[in-house]
């Protein structure tokens, strides 16, 4: 892996943690004032539905989320095993994509979509 | 003497693989760990390996793992060190072991080589000497790693460098930092493609351990954390 690929990717993995950073106080804080607030998962599944906000506030979370995770686990198995080279690169692909996808249904479901992908 | 006290060392024998043996060796006030192992030389086995020059902190030569940690050994007191009346004392870690004390230094300074630690003069035949301007970011950086010794201590140090025996190591990125804050060297685009390689600056966890042991008080870790921004800069300006 060259240089700048390498770079490129250390870039990704310090932006989308800015960014998840943001998202996890959101969802937390959220999460809380709702519980506090004595919702149900119905109720709260209610509020969301239909608000381009949150859908658009989750989707930016699974993005963040599935280009800072696959990098990281890159990294830890390059350092932790002798696993290098292509595969491990279109492993950490694949992981990252099944990341979006998985979180792109639950955002969707959150929204109202659910039955797209059920 | 009954009331002289003795420390018993143990030192390692052999190559990558060898054993503890042990000596005892009379304790003395104001004693360097360095003064235990020339003692145990001078008088007790003249075959035992170990590595010196200056023994005065200069020339960087003498670095051990004393009580499990790299140390400088001419400049460490037994008294600080000695887990009681016991010390051991082990060629540094991270480097392949030629006999007993003395560690094979050339993979460590190879990667200086790899790290384009090398001076490359912006002008080859300048008409006077150049002006470094005093107090700018740039010479404050450089100022703030240039007294490295070349110890390898921050090297043994680096969980990185056990783990990936191709990562250039604090010392060498260290050594590449100054050079990027060098306003007379004109090498950095090389330079920063060969620090950003996936055995480069970007490896770096960013725990410390280098600068925790570097005798000389330098922080490798902030100057490799200088070398990400330059990598990114450099990134974003196409050049790299
Ligand atoms: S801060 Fe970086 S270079 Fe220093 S010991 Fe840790 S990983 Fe190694
Ligand atoms: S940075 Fe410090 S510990 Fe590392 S080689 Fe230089 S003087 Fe030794
Ligand atoms: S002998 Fe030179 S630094 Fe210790």
């Amino acid at each position: 892996m060259t240089g700048r690929t390498e770079t490129r990717l250390w870039i990704a993995q310090r932006a989308s943690a800015a960014v998840l950073a943001l998202c996890v106080i959101v969802h937390l804080a959220t999460l809380i004032y709702a519980v506090h607030g004595g919702l149900s998962a119905a109720e709260i599944l209610e509020r969301t539905r239909g608000s381009a906000a949150w859908l658009g506030f989750y989707l930016l979370f699974v993005v963040a989320a599935a280009i800072h995770a696959p990098i990281g686990v890159r990294t830890v198995l390059r350092e932790m095993t002798s696993w290098r080279g292509r595969s491990l690169d279109l492993a950490a692909v694949l992981f990252g994509l099944l990341l979006a996808m998985l979180g792109a249904r639950a955002a969707l479901a959150v929204f109202g979509w659910g039955a797209v992908f059920a | 003497m009954p009331d002289e006290r003795t420390l018993e060392v143990k030192v390692w024998r052999g190559g990558e693989s060898g054993r503890f043996q042990a000596f005892a060796v009379p304790r003395r006030a104001s004693q360097t760990v360095l003064d235990v192992v020339t003692w145990i030389q001078r008088h007790l086995d003249a075959t035992l390996s170990y590595r010196y020059a200056c023994r005065v902190g200069m020339c960087g030569s003498c670095a051990m793992t004393v009580n499990g940690k790299p140390r400088w050994t001419c400049r460490t007191h037994v008294d600080k060190v000695a887990d009681g009346d016991t010390l051991t004392v082990a060629p540094l870690a991270n480097l392949p072991v030629v006999k007993d004390l003395a560690t094979d230094m050339a993979p460590f300074f190879d990667k200086w080589a790899k790290a384009e630690g090398r001076f490359v003069p912006a002008d080859e035949r300048p008409a006077d000497f150049h002006t470094v301007p005093p107090g700018t970011r740039a010479s404050r950086a450089a100022n703030a790693g240039i007294e490295c010794i070349g110890c390898g201590i921050c090297y043994a140090a680096c969980d990185i460098v056990r783990w990936n025996r191709d990562y250039l190591g604090p010392a060498a990125l260290n050594r590449a930092w100054t050079l990027v804050n060098d306003v007379r060297d004109a090498g950095n685009d090389v330079r920063l493609a060969a620090v950003a390689g996936d055995a480069g600056c970007h490896a770096c966890h960013s725990q410390e351990g280098c600068r925790t042991h570097c005798p000389k008080q330098i922080n490798p870790t902030a100057s490799i954390a200088g070398l990400k921004r330059a990598t990114m800069v450099a990134a974003f300006k196409g050049r790299l």
